[in-house]
């Protein structure tokens, strides 16, 4: 798992984002996946081009404050995106 | 009845030409000629169709698909659909030139087949000089920043390489390898008996597998198919007989899943008469197996029947001659005895490589011993 104050998450140059308009819902492929992008996670993506940090990230898209319960959902959504080989 | 959900990818079996000879392919032993091919205009049609259906990645396929001379227009073609694309190869014809006008059209991703990681073995199994061609696609692949996964059918043959195919993996700086016990299907099924690996091949191999996940900790994407005559649960064969996937074949044949056109009686359709809404949809060969109103005992009481949807109806003909009979992968099946029979250790017959318009000489018995 990444170390989340200095990892800057970025789409690997196979991953595509896009709009899938039979299922009416935003996907990320990749080779042999297809990730369905529920709520957030395509506002989510979209940040991550690899200039920010996960703090970043997630102050572009929270109130300030921002809540502890987004805080943790979106860094375990990258993580876990990280972990299937769908960020780097 | 309501619409089918819709599927989600399409293998694209551009030709069944293929300077390879491997035993275990999956192609059909009555191999498509090349004159009775689809056009690329063709293709293109089945792409937009396939796409505005819900089709989001597409594996161009064969045989080899670098053996069409239009692969680049038929690329471009699946592409500006909007599908991804992969390109699903033995190596042999991938020259730089090439790779870079398949880019250039707007290809996305490429696997690569490897038969063994010792390059006189690997020529061996695919009756070819491939190995070094393959060597130099995987560096071709990488040098252009496109994802490299590598395919691996295991058998008798290479199951005992599996260490030497992982560092094969990690020198070519591959994203993801598919170590895929052989499926018997095609010739693969004709030369079953000279692919079956032993159990203690197997439960070598998984270990090794286990290994490596943990050395590498995510680094290099790692699938692990186990062949189900030993595992005691049926696949679930393309995720669900016409719910997933489809596949269409050099002619236009469109079937649930590659193996399907050995079933008799499919009726199966072709993407240049109908369309793919109603082929996927209507179409009574898309409905003859989905969902679970088909399904014998014990698999319709079965608490796994949604799981795996009673194993594979091409495996279920093959060895017992009924498509509609529960697969004889499951233990809970009548027949799984005579299929375990099959993986007992005996003297392996030579492999059969495959060729084109031999399949009359090669009629084998496949199926189970039933009483």
């Amino acid at each position: 798992m990444p170390d989340t104050s200095t990892w800057r998450p970025r789409l690997p140059p196979a991953a595509r984002l896009r709009h899938d308009q039979v299922r009416n819902t935003d996907v990320l492929l990749l080779p042999e996946r297809v990730i369905v992008l529920h709520g957030s996670g395509r506002a989510v993506l979209d940040l991550a081009d690899g200039t920010r940090t996960v703090d970043e990230i997630i102050a572009a898209l929270a109130p300030d404050p921002v809540p502890d319960t987004i805080r943790d959902d979106v860094t375990s959504f990258l993580n876990k995106l990280h972990t299937e080989g769908g960020l780097r | 009845m309501t619409a089918p959900t819709p599927p989600w990818a399409l293998l694209a079996e551009l030709t069944h030409a293929c300077p390879l000879r491997c035993a275990y392919c999956s192609n059909p032993v009555e191999l498509t000629r090349r004159s009775q091919e689809l056009t690329a205009g063709q293709w293109a049609d089945i792409f937009r169709q396939a796409a505005q259906l819900g089709v989001l990645h597409t594996h161009l396929s064969g045989g080899e698909p670098l053996l069409r001379q239009d692969l680049e227009q038929i690329t471009r073609s699946a592409a500006d659909a909007g599908l991804y694309t992969q390109l699903v190869t033995s190596g042999v014809g991938l020259s730089a030139e090439r790779l870079d006008a398949l880019v250039d059209a707007g290809l996305h991703s490429v696997q690569l087949s490897v038969q063994h990681a010792d390059a006189r073995r690997s020529d061996e199994l695919a009756g070819h000089p491939a190995f070094n061609a393959k060597r130099q696609a995987a560096a071709l692949v990488k040098e252009r920043n496109l994802p490299l996964g590598i395919n691996v059918v295991l058998h008798r043959h290479n199951l005992d390489a599996l260490d030497a195919l992982m560092e094969l993996a990690v020198a070519w700086e591959a994203d993801r390898i598919e170590l895929a016990n052989t499926q018997f299907y095609g010739w693969g099924l004709l030369n079953r008996a000279a692919l079956m690996p032993s159990r203690e091949q197997l439960a070598a191999a998984g270990q090794q597998v286990e290994g490596w996940r943990k050395r590498l900790d995510g680094t290099l994407e790692i699938t692990w198919v186990i062949p189900d005559y030993f595992s005691g649960t049926p696949k679930p064969c393309m995720g669900g007989w016409g719910a997933v996937s489809l596949t269409v074949t050099p002619d236009g044949t469109t079937l649930p899943c590659p193996a399907a056109a050995t079933l008799p009686g499919l009726d199966a359709p072709n993407a240049i008469d109908g369309s793919l809404r109603w082929i996927w949809e209507e179409s009574p060969a898309f409905n003859a197996y989905r969902g679970t109103d088909w399904m014998p005992d014990p698999c319709r009481s079965c608490e796994r029947r949604t799981e795996d949807f009673g194993g594979c109806r091409c495996q279920a003909f093959a060895l017992t001659g009924d498509a509609a009979r529960t697969d004889p992968a499951c233990s809970l099946s009548s027949d799984h005895a005579a299929l375990i029979d099959l993986t007992r250790p005996g003297t392996p017959p030579p492999l059969i490589p495959r060729r084109p318009a031999a399949a009359g000489r090669l009629r084998a018995r496949t199926a189970l011993q039933v009483p």
